[in-house]
C-alpha cells in the first residue's frame, strides 16, 4: 500500500479512537456540574455521590483521553509535515489557543474534582466542576474550529508564492461551519452521556441496587435522553443545510445525489453504485428538498455538477451518514419513551426497557463516530476543502514501512488501551456509588 | 514593534519557557514514575509517591501541548520537519507517554495488575525523558537538512553521541526534579528514602552536568565569549551547593525550587548556544531553519501573542492556586 493510504488510515484509526473519549467527557461534565450545583442548593448527599461516582468515571475517561489526545496534536507534524508547513499561519495559532485557553482550565481542575473533595470547600469544588465543563466546552470549540477551517476555510489570503497566511483571525475562527458543528458535536456529547448513565442506572434500578442514588441518576439521565436526540435533529438539519450551501459535494455524496434535480428525494437506506452513478434503496420523493428549505420543489445541485477527480468515495460518505441518522432516530424514540414511562411513575418498574438500556450505550458513539466518517471523508480528496488536497499534505521523509510499523504498534496499544478501559469502567460501575 | 523580527523574537523565548514549564513541572512527574520503584517499598508507599502527583500531571502534562501548539503557530516549519524527520523517535515518545499516562490510572483501579502498570509508568516515564532529552539535543547539535527544510538522516543519526550525552544529562537532571518534589511530600522513613536517592542523584548531576558544559563550550565556541553562558554555569552551580546544604541540613522546603535553578542552568546554556536556530543543519549552515526563515507571518505572530501574553498569565494563576490546594505531605489514600 501507499504511503499516503497508510497515513490516512492511521490518522482514521486514532483520531476515531479519540473521539470516543471526548464524547463521553463533554456530557459527563455537564451531569457533573448539574448534580453538583444542586448538592450546593439542596445538600442533599443523594447528590454528592452522584458527582463522586460519575467522577471517578471522568477521571477514567479523561486519562485515555489525554493519552490518545497527544497523539492528535504530533500526528499534523509526523505523518502531515506537508499540511503543516503550509496551515501554520492558521492552523497552528487555533491549536495553541486550544491549549492556552481551554485544556489548562480542563485539565489543572479536574484534578481538583478527583482528588480535592475533602481538600476544598463545597463552592470551590462547585467552582472546580464548573471550569472543568467550561474548559472541556471551550477545547471542543476550538478543535472544532481548527477542523471547520478545514472544511470551510476563511480569513485567509493566498499570497503570490501560493503560501495560505492568515487574514483575518476572527473570520478563520468563526468560518461558515464553526459555529453550527461545534453545537452539533456537543449536543451529540451530551447524547452520549445521557445513554450512558440512564444505561447504567437503568442496570442498578432493574437489579435493585444504590436505592435512591440509582433512581435520581436514572432520572437526570432519562431527562437528558428525552431532549438531547431532539434537539440533535434541529441541530443535524441546520448542519445540513449548511453542507449544501456551502460543500454541495458533500451534501450529494451525503444523500446519494448525482443529478442536479429539482424536488430531490431522501433515501432513508440504500446502496450507491458510484462507478454507474446510480443509487439503489428506499426514499422520500422530494422530501430532501422540502427538508432543505420547506419547498419541495427546490433546486439540489447533484455530483454531476463537479469534476469526477473531485468527487469523494460516494458509497462510503452515504452509508456513514444514513447509519448515523438512523441511529439519531432510534435514540429520539427510545429517549421519548423513556420520558413517557418516567412521566406515568412506571420506569422503574418496566423491566424490559431498564434491561435495553445498558445496551443502548454504544448507539450514540456509532453516531458521532459514523458522522465524523461522513464529514472527513465527504470532504476528500480535499485536506482543505478547494485549496490543498490530501496527498500534498503528507509528510515526503515517512516511508510507507515507517507507517506500517506505526499503524501496527497503534493497533495494538490502543486495543490494550480499549480492553483495559473496558475492564475498568465495568469494575467502576460494577463498585457503584458510594451506600 | 511592529517589525517581525521582534516577534519572532518575542516566541523563541515564549517557547522556550513554554518547554522549561514542562521540564519542570512534568519533570517531576516524570521523575517520580522513575523513581517509584526504588525509593517506594511498600503499596502504601507507592500510593503516596503516585497521590503526590496525581492531581497535577494532567496539567502540567498541558505545558508541552501548549510549547508543541505554539511551535506550530510560530515556527511550523520546525515543528514539521522535527516531529516528521524525527518519526521513530517521536512514535516512541507518544507511546512512552501514552503508558505514563494511563498507568497511574489503571494501577489505581487494577490493582492485582499495581506491579505491571507501575514497569509501565518506569517505562513510559523513563522514555519519554531521554527521549526528550535526545531529540533537544539534535536540534541543537544539528542534523542533515535538505533545501526544502526537510530532515534527510536517519534513526541512527539521531542516535550519534553527542545527543545520546543530552538524553543521559536531561535523565539525570529530571530525577533530580523528582527526587526532590518527593522529599517536599513525604515524610519518615519513606522521606529518608527519597533524600538519600536525591544524595546519590546530586552527584550523578554533578558529574553530567560537568560534562554537558565542557561538551558546550567545546561544540560552541562562542559560547565562551557570551557572558549567559557563565551565569547558566553559575546557576546550575548554585543550584547543585544549595542542594547539598539542604540535605546536610535536612531542610527541605526549598529543595525543589533549587532542582529547578539547576536545570534552569542547563536551559539557558542550551538556549544561549541554539539562539536563532531552531533546527541546526549540521553540515550547511544555511540551511538551518531559523526564527526567521521558519516563521509564520506578523499578523499570525501578533495575534499569538496576545493570546499567550494575556492567557499565560491567568494558566500560571490558577496553577498556583491548585497547587496550594494540595499543598503538604500526601496520604496513601484519596478516593
Amino acid at each position: 500500500m501507499d504511503a499516503l493510504i497508510l497515513a490516512r488510515l492511521q490518522f482514521a484509526f486514532t483520531v476515531g479512537f479519540h473521539f470516543l473519549f471526548p464524547a463521553m467527557t463533554l456530557g459527563t461534565s455537564l451531569v457533573i456540574l448539574f448534580s453538583e450545583t444542586l448538592y450546593l442548593v439542596k445538600k442533599e448527599v443523594v447528590y454528592r455521590k452522584i458527582t463522586d461516582f460519575l467522577a471517578r468515571l471522568l477521571g477514567l475517561i479523561f486519562v485515555v483521553g489525554t493519552a490518545t489526545g497527544i497523539t492528535m496534536e504530533f500526528s499534523f507534524g509526523m505523518n502531515w509535515s506537508g499540511y503543516s508547513r503550509v496551515v501554520g499561519d492558521i492552523f497552528g495559532p487555533i491549536l495553541a489557543a486550544e491549549a492556552v485557553i481551554a485544556f489548562f482550565l480542563e485539565a489543572v481542575f479536574i484534578g481538583v474534582l478527583i482528588f480535592g473533595r475533602n481538600k476544598v470547600s463545597p463552592r470551590v469544588y462547585w467552582l472546580s466542576a464548573l471550569l472543568v465543563f467550561v474548559g472541556g466546552h471551550l477545547s471542543a470549540f476550538w478543535i472544532l474550529a481548527a477542523n471547520s477551517w478545514m472544511q470551510t476555510p476563511a480569513g485567509y489570503e493566498i499570497t503570490a508564492t501560493g503560501k495560505i497566511v492568515l487574514s483575518s483571525f476572527s473570520q478563520a475562527l468563526l468560518n461558515p461551519s464553526t459555529v453550527i458543528r461545534f453545537f452539533h458535536t456537543v449536543m451529540a456529547s451530551w447524547m452520549t452521556c445521557a445513554i450512558m448513565i440512564a444505561g447504567i442506572a437503568g442496570y442498578y434500578v432493574r437489579k435493585g441496587l444504590h436505592g435512591e442514588t440509582a433512581k435520581m441518576m436514572l432520572k437526570i439521565g432519562i431527562i437528558l435522553f428525552a431532549v438531547t436526540p431532539l434537539v440533535q435533529l434541529s441541530l443535524g438539519h441546520l448542519h445540513a443545510i449548511q453542507v449544501i450551501e456551502t460543500q454541495p459535494e458533500k451534501a450529494a455524496a451525503m444523500e446519494g445525489l448525482f443529478e442536479t434535480t429539482k424536488g430531490a428525494p431522501l433515501y432513508l437506506a440504500g446502496y450507491v453504485d458510484q462507478q454507474n452513478e446510480k443509487t439503489y434503496g428506499i426514499y422520500i420523493p422530494r422530501m430532501l428538498s422540502f427538508l432543505y428549505n420547506f419547498n419541495s420543489n427546490s433546486e439540489i445541485k447533484g455530483l454531476r455538477e463537479f469534476p469526477k477527480d473531485n468527487w469523494p468515495p460516494v458509497n462510503l460518505v452515504f452509508q456513514a451518514y444514513h447509519v448515523m441518522v438512523g441511529v439519531g432516530m432510534l435514540a429520539i424514540f427510545m429517549g421519548l419513551l423513556g420520558l413517557f414511562l418516567l412521566i406515568k411513575n412506571k420506569l422503574f418498574e418496566t423491566n424490559k426497557y431498564l434491561y435495553v438500556l445498558p445496551f443502548l450505550i454504544p448507539l450514540p458513539h456509532i453516531a458521532h463516530e459514523t458522522g465524523w466518517i461522513a464529514a472527513e471523508v465527504g470532504r476528500q480528496p480535499w485536506i482543505i476543502y478547494k485549496l490543498m488536497k490530501t496527498a500534498d499534505g503528507a509528510s515526503v521523509v515517512v516511508s510507507a514501512n515507517q507507517l506500517v510499523f506505526s499503524l501496527i504498534m497503534f493497533f495494538l496499544i490502543y486495543s490494550l488501551l480499549f480492553a483495559m478501559f473496558a475492564y475498568l469502567f465495568f469494575k467502576i460501575v460494577k463498585n457503584g456509588p458510594e451506600e | 514593534m511592529e517589525n517581525i523580527q521582534n516577534f519572532q523574537l518575542l516566541w523563541f523565548f515564549l517557547i522556550a519557557f513554554l518547554f522549561l514549564g514542562y521540564a519542570l513541572l512534568d519533570g517531576f512527574d516524570l521523575g517520580i514514575g522513575i523513581l517509584l520503584p526504588f525509593v517506594g517499598k511498600s503499596k502504601e508507599e507507592k500510593d503516596i509517591l503516585i497521590n503526590s502527583i496525581g492531581p497535577v500531571w494532567d496539567g502540567n502534562e498541558v505545558w508541552l501541548v501548549t510549547g508543541t501548539g505554539a511551535l506550530f503557530a510560530a515556527f511550523p516549519h520546525a515543528y514539521a520537519t522535527a516531529l516528521s524527520g524525527f518519526y521513530p523517535a517521536m512514535l516512541l515518545v507518544l507511546f512512552a507517554l501514552i503508558f505514563r499516562a494511563v498507568s497511574m490510572e489503571f494501577r489505581a483501579h487494577d490493582e492485582g495488575r499495581a506491579w505491571l502498570w507501575e514497569k509501565a509508568l518506569l517505562a513510559g516515564s523513563g522514555l519519554a525523558t531521554l527521549l526528550f532529552g535526545v531529540a533537544l539535543g539534535n536540534v541543537i547539535y544539528g542534523v542533515p537538512l535538505d533545501y526544502k527544510m526537510e530532515f534527510t538522516g536517519s534513526i541512527f543519526t539521531l542516535l550519534r553521541p553527542v545527543p545520546l550525552l543530552f538524553g543521559v544529562v536531561a535523565l539525570a537532571a529530571i530525577l533530580m526534579q523528582g527526587a526532590s518534589y518527593a522529599v517536599l511530600k513525604t515524610e519518615d522513613e519513606l522521606q529518608l528514602r527519597c533524600r538519600r536517592a536525591l544524595g546519590i542523584i546530586l552527584w550523578v548531576n554533578m558529574a553530567t552536568a560537568a560534562v554537558y558544559f565542557v561538551v558546550m563550550a567545546f561544540i560552541f565556541p562562542s559560547l565562551l565569549s557570551n557572558a549567559l553562558f557563565y551565569v547558566a554555569i553559575l546557576l546550575s552551580m548554585l543550584g547543585l551547593a544549595e542542594i547539598l546544604f539542604s540535605l546536610r541540613n535536612e531542610n527541605d522546603q526549598a529543595l525543589f525550587w533549587k532542582s529547578s535553578l539547576f536545570f534552569l542552568g542547563l536551559w539557558i546554556a542550551a538556549t544561549a548556544a541554539h539562539f536563532p536556530n531552531l533546527i541546526k543543519s549540521v553540515d550547511a549552515p544555511h540551511l538551518s531553519i531559523t526564527i526567521y526563515n521558519g516563521s509564520t507571518t506578523l499578523y499570525t505572530l501578533q495575534v499569538m501573542s496576545v493570546i499567550a501574553l494575556t492567557g499565560m498569565p491567568i494558566v500560571i494563576s490558577y496553577t498556583i492556586f491548585v497547587y496550594r490546594i494540595f499543598k503538604g505531605k500526601v496520604q496513601a489514600r484519596h478516593y
